[in-house]
């Protein structure tokens, strides 16, 4: 393994083994509140159209929304800052401090102001600060970075908290409970904020037209950072502005379902400072309230720090519709298992971080972490205002694959069967080629597999190109999905129903998991389908999830050119591989011309989802083999695609007894998990899954998964071997020999 | 129909762990005796024919009432989805007084009682326009899970009761 590697497998392992187990803990735990809080309602995605449709305005009127603001917040009796940078709002917040001789500041949870480190600016003035929120105060005590958007200290235990309040404070008695803890934080910072001269907030939300912020919290503590104090500095991105106060009901319906299972936070304040309350000062504790005559400040610093640059950006303005709620890192099975200490940069964590890290920091502080994207997109249904994660990962993974200098570029240019530039990592080159390496695999099996198991070429694969020696490697077939198909004849039943289908025959079933592909023809010519099978290219998905956006267009060109006639034809596309479907159904609409790629999206079917189709139309279930017990896991794009339904749908209609996975992704995630540096944390997330179904006694179920990598993943971690749900359910009549 | 209103407001309520009361306004000073836990502090209400000023609820709030306070009462709007009072920021003093002691009491007129965040906020929409711009909806007791469980209690209220006046 390449020095490089070793150091990220080595983060990788200790924070597996340090921080993990809480990590998972907190992040299933609010994951799992999210679905059953959503499920409460009927109208979450027309709310999260709704809350999207907001951002996107708000973001295309942003230079007007800041006039705005300005005019209002000083109509209130106000200040606001833009400010250009971290350094420029620094200097203005200490300026703030300083003219109000601020000693003490007491501050509420605030993503960006840790993004301008304002505590270390605030420090160096002189001025003690002090987090208020518990996770964050957790933090402050560590003097780690937070872990995770909405969770601080998610990383930690109550054990570790215990750990270190007793040994960084003196108590009568050591600390032990969550309520011990949270009792003991919340005097001390209680008496932090009776004592602060200055409260500082963030701002979820800022409207515009009535300069109003709007505050989410559980715990009360920026109520009191806002009402306590005279002074209040409120530090938001520029992107936190929305038109007016009656935007707020779409997202005080989703930000807290999101974030964290709950229907409705505890607290979401709409302020208008400087606020009405009167200032309680502590000092005098004898003045009646109503009798203070204390003026009070406020100052809103808007920041820039590389947002509007983003907002001009075709692909980075996408991650200014981001409302910060966490429910991409909660979603993903990788960031699940190690956290946002490895998936994460210099201040944001999760899937989305690539996107905030490449335009507040530089592209070089996501390039650290954005391999952990694996593509899987279950963050997509998750996030609340319908941002494409997965897309902003692969952009800026290709944006790294283009920045990166190497010598002889011109030269690697010449040789690649891509179209991607020399820059690409050959680990990344390796895998988007997949398609290419399978059709060179299957022309020379079984010497291909033979190779591919001797273990001399195993190292120099794990050395050269970081490909995992623990790991099998696929075995190829000599005769592919296509060669099969032309060899021998229809079924008899096969153009009894009026429809044609063309089979898109991918990667892995063409050329790996031959059987499955023979499967879906079979069932679907019993069932009457006039079934037909022709070479076509790899779909895109392979150099996409490497980042290499241009041989993925190119892919996708060569796709659709073969596919056009069938289409023209009137047949549907049936895809086996989910992860190809979804990018038939998702990412051609951004690699594809709008009409063509509609086209496909909208004439693609899985396997199963069509053989549902099919039987709700009137064809015979008969056909097909049905009962017994099965263990399903539905792979993860298949999910977001929202089609794994129709695979449990049939098995219920054929009488199967099926129990069903419900983690995120099974953690091989395409080449996630041959990579070296990321092997341990894969199978890590594929154990949760192994977990699972051994818990239901899984070895007296027929084992069923809907991927390739997830097939790969199971029959690495559990001894029975795995099928797809359509050779579950083919009839066992074989298709004939070719006669002329 | 208005008492199906009060009915789900109060098992909105009891969702977020909230008790309630129903009262006639005219037997407030009664039913805050039976609640209150002592000492209290409050301000006042603005609701017609209603008078804290004969109960044990402190008046005038100072800061070492708000530290000392058991219970702080406040008029409050509720929302019937989720039984959230909404509180509005005023130069009495509601804010804080609802906010520090340990437990916050709301009093809510019938008549205040909106339907969801959705009303709430054409509602609240006019508040704005009006000058009274600042509000806070708050939904049961302040929690946080940041030491590794759920714990009730932490820089606002432990308890929330509300005291609805049916026949306001």
């Amino acid at each position: 393994m390449s020095a490089d590697r070793e150091r990220k497998a080595a983060k990788i392992r200790h924070l597996l083994e340090t921080e993990g187990d809480a990590v998972f803990e907190n992040t299933t735990h609010v994951n799992a509140g999210r679905y059953e809080t959503n499920g409460h309602r009927d109208d979450i995605d027309e709310l999260r159209t709704e809350a999207r449709a907001i951002k996107e305005d708000a973001i295309e009127r942003l230079p007007e929304l800041i006039e705005t603001v300005r005019e209002s917040v000083e109509a209130n009796g106000g200040e606001v800052y833009v400010a250009e940078d971290a350094a420029d709002a620094n200097r203005y917040i200490t300026e703030v401090a300083e003219s109000k001789d601020a000693h003490t500041l007491a501050k509420s949870k605030s993503m960006t102001t840790e993004e301008i480190d304002v505590n270390d600016a605030l420090e160096s003035a002189g001025v003690d600060v002090t987090e208020t929120d518990l996770g964050e105060f957790v933090v402050q005590v560590a003097d780690e970075a937070p872990s995770h958007l909405v969770g601080p200290a998610f990383h930690k235990s109550t054990a570790d908290i215990a750990t270190l309040f007793n040994a960084h404070f003196d108590t009568d008695e050591p600390l032990e409970t969550a309520e011990d803890l949270t009792q003991f934080a919340r005097d001390h910072v209680g008496e932090k904020i009776m004592d602060a001269d200055v409260g500082m907030t963030g701002a979820n939300f800022v409207f515009a037209e009535s300069g109003t912020i709007a505050l989410v919290t559980n715990e009360g503590n920026a109520r009191k950072c806002v009402v306590t104090p005279d002074t209040h500095v409120a530090v938001a991105g520029v992107e936190k502005l929305v038109p007016s106060v009656d935007d707020f009901p779409p997202f005080a319906e989703l930000i807290a379902r999101a974030a964290g299972g709950q229907d409705i936070a505890t607290y979401l304040s709409l302020v208008s400072p400087p606020v009405d309350s009167p200032v309680v000062d502590f000092d005098e504790p004898d003045e009646p309230l109503d009798g203070s005559t204390d003026d009070r400040e406020f100052h809103l610093v808007l920041l820039d720090n590389g947002r509007i640059e983003m907002r001009e950006d075709d692909e980075l303005r996408e991650t200014l519709n981001c409302i910060r709620c966490g429910a991409c890192a909660n979603s993903c099975a990788n960031f699940q298992h190690v956290g946002g200490h490895a998936f994460g940069g210099e201040t944001y964590t999760g899937g989305i971080a690539t996107g905030w890290e490449t335009g507040v920091h530089g592209i070089d502080a996501a390039a650290e972490f954005n391999d952990l994207c694996t593509g899987c997109s279950r963050c997509v249904d998750a996030c609340p205002v319908k941002i494409d994660i997965p897309w902003i990962n692969t952009v800026v993974r290709d944006r790294i694959n283009r920045g990166t200098d190497r010598e002889f570029d011109w030269l690697v240019e010449g040789l690649t069967p891509d179209a991607d530039p020399g820059g690409v990592d050959l680990q990344k080159r390796l895998f988007g080629n997949f398609g290419t390496l399978a059709k060179f695999g299957s022309a020379t099996a079984p010497v291909s597999n033979w190779l591919a198991d001797w273990v001399s070429l195993r190292a120099v694969m794990e050395r050269v190109a970081g490909v995992d020696r623990r790991r099998d490697l696929p075995e190829f077939r000599r005769e592919t999905l296509v060669d099969w198909f032309a060899s021998c004849e229809p079924l008899a039943t096969a153009g009894d129903a009026d429809r044609e289908a063309v089979l898109y025959p991918d990667t892995y079933t063409n050329y790996v998991l031959v059987d499955r592909g023979k499967a879906a023809v079979r069932t679907l010519e019993a069932l009457g389908v006039d079934v037909s099978v022709v070479p076509s290219h790899e779909s895109g998905r392979a150099p996409l999830s490497q980042g290499m956006i241009a041989t993925a267009r190119e892919n996708a060109e060569r796709v659709a050119d073969g596919l056009n006639p069938h289409l023209d034809a009137g047949r549907d596309v049936v895809v086996v591989e989910p992860s190809d479907l979804a990018a038939f159904r998702r990412e051609y609409g951004r690699l594809l011309d709008g009409e063509r790629a509609q086209r496909i999206a909208a004439n693609s079917y899985e396997v199963m989802e069509y053989v549902y189709g099919l039987l709700e139309n009137g064809a015979d279930a008969d056909v097909l083999a049905g009962g017994g017990n099965v263990a399903y896991h539905s792979h993860c794009q298949q999910r977001t695609l929202g089609v794994d339904q129709y695979t449990e749908a049939v098995f219920e209609r054929l009488g199967y007894d099926v129990v069903t996975s419900d983690v995120e992704c099974c953690g091989m995630a395409g080449s996630f998990g041959y990579k070296s540096e990321y092997y341990e944390l894969s199978v890590d997330v594929g154990e949760t899954l192994a977990d699972q179904f051994e818990e239901q006694n899984v070895d007296r179920r027929r084992l069923v998964a809907s991927g390739a990598s997830c097939h790969e993943q199971l029959g690495s971690l559990l001894p029975q071997d795995s099928t797809h749900p359509v050779e579950l359910v083919a009839p066992t009549i074989e298709r004939g020999p070719r006669t002329r | 129909m208005r008492t199906d209103t009060i009915d789900r407001f109060a098992a909105s309520l009891s969702g977020a762990d909230a008790s309630c009361t129903r009262v006639e306004a005219a037997g407030l000073p009664d039913a805050l005796d039976d609640v209150v836990e002592q000492p209290a502090v409050g301000v006042p209400l603005g609701i017609d024919g209603v008078s804290l000023e004969d109960t044990d609820v402190e008046m005038r709030p100072t800061p070492r009432l708000l530290r000392e306070s058991e219970t702080g009462v406040t008029r409050v709007h509720g929302i019937v989805d989720y039984g959230t009072f909404v509180i509005q920021a005023d130069e009495a003093g509601t804010e804080p007084v609802s906010l520090y002691p340990t437990t916050h009491l709301g009093v809510v007129c019938a008549s205040d009682l909106h339907e969801s965040v959705e009303e709430t906020a054409s509602w609240l929409g006019e508040e704005f326009d009006e000058g009274r711009d600042s509000a806070v909806l708050a939904t049961g007791a302040s929690a946080t899970a940041d030491m590794g469980e759920l714990v009730s209690g932490v820089h606002g209220p432990q308890r929330v009761h509300a005291v609805v006046l049916t026949d306001r």
